[in-house]
């Protein structure tokens, strides 16, 4: 694919890793990874993207990639990039195409053998409530042009005044739901068109909605604090802002390639096209991500209600049974306005997280009030067939990677191998044996979405808990999961 | 030589195509969107639809086509199999499209794709015909 060039790479530590500045990067790059996992991470072209990245304009730090990193289009997946926000840019290929996809968790009032024997009947009912899989629509819910508007300027708080969840949750949502510059008039017919009926379905591919429990604690404190106990039922949502962000991104792509060209910026990849924060293009596209990263927001929310409902339907139990309660609803693929001290001194960055997450330390002011003291939970979710983490940040991260941390387990085969791998076996058979319920709109989703076609999420969550960026509190394991 | 293959990726799917032309060059990549999309062979092409496009260069008019069947196919559950392209001149286009409306059931969904990307986008000429690469988010 691309030409081949060796990255040359420079052990720090044993989960630090630094790429030298070379040529036109204006800065180094650092890769959060062990030595066995570096040695995979070698094996497709994402260093080069990290190398890339530091060719940006007024990047601030250096080209961050997290363990989970893979290989994305323009930005590495699991890339962090913060840019000084009078010098610096903004991209959308440093979000890419789903905008906020994102992840919660739920706990529950309930104890795995409360539903172990429920679990299909769960699954199925899941399944029926929440659309996914191809062209996905909700027939109970189409948005006219004005509740449309709303879903974009206000996020999951529009979701919760339609009876969609309580206030509480609000609190719990990182950014509390809403990203306050969201601005419609930046979205296009065509972005508002394919959002107008997929609010509140799931989507494709990775997108999922899995009902776990706790298996191990790591941090009794931390998890009593965060109302976590062992063998307790959680729920997880991972889903993003559907077609409408995706033509959000590919209408700002379009306008960031002459953006580039008008602002001089040199390019290694087309896809890394983007304009000065302060640009009248930068402001735009910001304007529109948020309204983009809102409807995403009210999508988890709406997509939470349903899970509440069909949960309570299936068990025969009230809310205050089930007691479907958020502990954190965080973004993975965002870019941010955030403040950080730099050689001393207050400054505002954009901060570009593609396939990475927030993970802020105790007492930062933009966690909830309850977590001040903990630090802010932080989900990693894992493939279906083995397990989730629940973490938190850490000062650490604030440090060194402008508070973040990664997403998830990260690719390690394509598609088609995962498929070939498949071929002849039962998948879901397989899982049912090793107590997880899986059902999928499309039978090659669950072949192309096999455990080993990932990396074991556990490895990931080692070198940011090891290098110090997050800190593990509890492992979660499926039973029964719904994919796109 | 015409035809196409697929580029694997680790997180998504690329094309490399080829045409003699430019016109037989870009149905190709059509085709090989909806190969990836869904088994063609189950479509029928009883819907038509025209399409008008301009981009800046060819490599973006081929982004932004196989973006307009992308966003004909969300919106209008459309699977297409046949592509006719009427004029392909100064990096603008019109085509008409043949396909069918998805039927659960009847069809098979391969893969859902979410988004024709610009990374290391490439439509060259080469050896006398055509060829280009696509990457498609999924």
């Amino acid at each position: 694919m691309n030409e081949e060039v060796t990255i040359d790479i420079k052990r720090i530590d044993d989960y630090r890793w630094r790429i030298p500045r070379v040529g036109k990067m204006k800065t180094d790059g650092i890769v959060y990874a062990d030595k066995k996992m570096l040695e995979d991470i070698k094996k497709d072209k994402s260093l080069q993207q990290v190398a890339n990245v530091a060719w940006l304009p007024g990047i601030v730090g250096c080209s961050l990639a997290m363990p989970d990193i893979h290989w994305g289009y323009g930005f590495p997946i699991g890339g962090v990039a913060a840019f000084d926000i009078n010098r610096g840019i903004v991209s959308p290929g440093g979000v890419g195409y789903d905008i906020n996809c994102g992840v919660r968790l739920m706990r529950s009032g309930l104890s795995r053998n409360d539903i172990e024997d429920k679990i299909d009947d769960l699954v199925d009912a899941l399944f029926v409530n929440i659309p996914s899989g191809v062209g996905s629509q909700r027939k109970d819910l189409k948005l006219n042009a004005e509740n449309e508007r709303n879903v974009l300027l206000r996020g999951a708080k529009w979701a919760v005044d339609q009876g969609y969840g309580t206030q509480e949750d609000i609190e719990y949502i990182e950014d509390r739901g809403c990203i306050l510059n969201a601005d419609p008039q930046f979205i296009s017919k065509r972005a508002r068109e394919r959002g107008r009926n997929q609010l509140g379905t799931l989507g494709s591919g990775n997108h999922f909605v899995e009902i776990g429990f706790v298996s191990d604690i790591y941090d009794h404190d931390l998890a009593r604090a965060l109302g976590i106990y062992e063998e307790q039922v959680t729920v997880i949502v991972h889903t993003g802002s559907r077609g409408l962000g995706h033509q959000v991104c590919d209408d700002y792509i379009k306008v960031m390639l002459r953006a580039s060209g008008k602002y001089g910026i040199d390019l290694p990849d087309r896809q890394l096209c983007c304009a000065p924060v302060e640009s009248k293009e930068g402001k735009e596209y910001l304007a529109a991500m948020a309204c983009a990263a809102n409807y995403a927001f009210a999508n988890r929310q709406i997509i939470t209600h349903w899970v509440r409902k069909t949960l309570e339907h299936v068990l025969k139990l009230g809310p205050k049974d089930l007691q479907l309660d958020l502990i954190y609803d965080v973004c993975h693929n965002i870019a941010k306005i955030e403040e950080y001290r730099i050689d001393g001194k207050k400054k505002r960055l954009c901060v570009h997280r593609k396939g990475a997450t927030r993970a802020f330390p105790p007492d930062h002011p933009d966690i909830p009030r309850a977590y001040r003291a903990l630090g802010q939970p932080v989900l990693i979710p894992g493939d279906m067939g083995r397990y989730s983490y629940l973490l938190v940040g850490t000062e650490k991260a604030i440090e060194e990677t402008f508070g973040s941390t990664c997403h998830g387990a990260g690719r390690v085969m394509s598609r088609s191998r995962a498929m070939k791998l498949a071929k002849g076996r039962d998948i879901v058979r397989e899982l049912k044996d090793k107590g997880i319920t899986v059902r999928s709109a499309s039978r090659s989703t669950i072949a192309e979405e096999i455990s080993d076609a990932y990396k074991d999420v556990s490895d990931v969550v080692e070198v940011v808990h090891n290098a110090g960026i997050s800190k593990k509190v509890a492992k979660l394991k499926p039973m029964g999961v719904i994919k796109g | 030589m015409k035809g196409y293959e697929i580029i694997d990726h680790t997180a998504d799917i690329g094309i490399k195509v080829y045409g003699k032309d430019l016109k037989e060059l870009f149905q190709c990549a059509a085709e090989a969107l909806f190969e990836i999309i869904c088994d063609l062979s189950e479509v029928a092409d009883s819907i038509e639809k025209g399409v008008t496009l301009e981009g800046d260069d060819l490599e973006q008019l081929m982004v932004v086509w196989l973006g307009e069947l992308l966003y004909l196919h969300e919106t209008e559950r459309i699977l297409f199999k046949r592509f006719e392209i009427k004029e392909l001149e100064n990096n603008s286009l019109s085509a008409t499209v043949y396909g069918e409306e998805f039927r659960e059931g009847h069809h098979t969904i391969r893969t859902v794709v979410k988004a024709v990307t610009y990374h290391q986008i490439q439509v060259e000429q080469k050896d006398g015909g055509w060829v280009s690469r696509v990457i498609f988010d999924l």
